[in-house]
């Protein structure tokens, strides 16, 4: 019994031990790196919870590709300044976590299904949602058009939630365009007013990277066997999507981890925001939710409510552009620079 | 499975652990970039490929023994190419001075 739970146990305490180092390690970049732990560490523990889905989805993108933006803001703000931590600082999240292991304790004390449930339950009929939902749930899926349940949530039953999650990524992406510094590029560069006489350090570091990486022939080779391997792994989660635990945030993520090993690797050129077919790419995945949405208002029983024949096929549809928007937003987000932004 | 295959495989798996011990205390311990990379470049071919030898072994079926292959072989590379980027990295960024190149040997007992 108690063997049982000490994986689970070992996970609950690395994880909070991560969270409180992300929160007050002594330098920024201790922090980061204790975060996209903190980020695997969740992961693992989503997967120990029978969540493969948010598994996958977790460590591409909460660890993976959020750590790399994190690393790189990091190193791009001036350095910090140190300031006394007030005890108020402390205290708020202290009263915070007494009150969730309160709140915790006393629902388990009142419905101790969740210990009970500890078997993995591999019945179609009983999952692991909350009773009812689940019920709700499986009940639906000889509808849904999908063999997976997860897929038919986020795909059908609560389609609209994808769709704005979609428009969220699209106006992150804005948000960095209109942020972007103009001056980051020699050409057309004012001096900035924190260094004055040199380069910013995010220029500098590309600058040594591509000097490191370029005439480098290990790197070369192992980007180009990575991206297509990448690329075969990205499709196969799409592809399964439907009936089994991957879709199209897990797809888009590996691309778009694909795309930045090439382009930190000086192989592939910048993907320049004038391009007619970027900008497609950017926004197909919204244009194409938009569509279905508006032809199932017009022809069909209303918003984002497909017919039961044509369903299988117009979320297969939806989930291949996506991963196109989601991948080609992804890499913009972490490799974007002015060549690709602003040009 | 007989009793020596599963006690091959806990030897195996236990010195694939301590393999990752001694990489752990190598990156907390060592003075700088090359030899903690030395360390943890360690824990990642041999540390990870006993583990996963040891836990072929267990599973006992084909299919898992070659994704564990697999997965070893694609940490190792990766592991690799990574160690030597960051290496390059800190030597572009932050060069060795070459009389300290040449001291090494002698001052190894500094530490």
């Amino acid at each position: 019994m108690i063997i049982d739970f000490m994986p689970d146990v070992i996970l609950a305490f690395l994880v909070i031990c991560m969270a409180w180092g992300a929160m007050h390690a002594p330098s920024r970049q201790d922090a980061m790196a204790l975060f996209v732990a903190f980020g695997l560490l969740v992961a693992l523990i989503w997967a120990r919870l029978g969540a493969p889905d948010l598994a996958l989805a977790e460590a591409a993108i909460g660890a993976g590709l959020t750590g790399v933006l994190l690393l790189q803001a990091a190193r791009q703000i001036p350095a910090e300044t140190s300031e006394k931590k007030s005890s108020m600082q402390f205290f708020i999240p202290l009263v915070f976590v007494v009150v969730t292991i309160a709140l915790f304790a006393g629902h388990m004390h009142g419905d101790d299904a969740l210990l009970l449930s500890g078997e993995p339950d591999t019945g179609v009929d009983r999952g692991r949602l909350a009773p009812g939902t689940s019920e709700l749930v499986y009940g639906a899926m000889t509808d849904s058009g999908v063999g997976h349940p997860v897929t038919a949530v986020l795909l059908n039953f609560r389609a609209w939630d994808t769709l704005l999650e979609l428009l969220v990524l699209l106006l992150a992406l804005s948000g960095l365009r209109q942020l972007y510094p103009h001056n980051q590029y020699p050409d057309q560069q004012p001096p900035d007013k924190r260094y004055p006489h040199e380069q910013t350090p995010l220029a500098k570091t590309y600058e040594t990277l591509n000097r490191v990486a370029q005439p480098w022939p290990l790197l070369l080779a192992w980007s180009r066997f990575l991206a297509p391997l990448l690329v075969l792994t990205g499709g196969y989660l799409l592809w399964r999507g439907a009936d089994a635990p991957g879709g199209a945030f897990q797809a888009g993520a590996l691309l778009a981890a694909a795309a930045v090993v090439l382009r930190l690797s000086g192989l592939l050129p910048p993907l320049r925001w004038s391009s007619l077919a970027v900008r497609l790419m950017i926004n197909i995945g919204a244009l194409a939710f938009l569509t279905v949405a508006a032809l199932t208002l017009t022809f069909g029983q209303g918003w984002l409510s497909y017919p039961a024949s044509q369903a299988g096929m117009l979320i297969v549809g939806i989930e291949l552009f996506a991963t196109i928007s989601i991948a080609v937003t992804l890499t913009l987000l972490v490799v974007g620079e002015y060549e690709d932004l602003h040009t | 499975m007989s009793l020596l295959l599963s006690g091959f495989a806990w030897i195996l798996m236990i010195s694939g652990l301590v393999f990752f011990i001694t990489g752990a205390l190598g990156l907390i311990r060592f003075p700088d970039i090359y030899s903690r990379l030395h360390a943890v470049t360690k824990t990642d071919t041999l540390g990870l490929g006993l583990l996963a030898a040891g836990l072929a072994i267990k599973s006992g079926s084909v299919s898992t023994a070659l994704l564990l292959l697999i997965i070893w072989l694609m940490v190792m590379a990766s592991g690799a190419v990574s160690c030597q980027l960051l290496a390059r990295y800190s030597l572009e960024v932050d060069p060795i001075p070459s009389d300290q190149i040449a001291g090494i040997p002698g001052e190894s007992n500094d530490h």
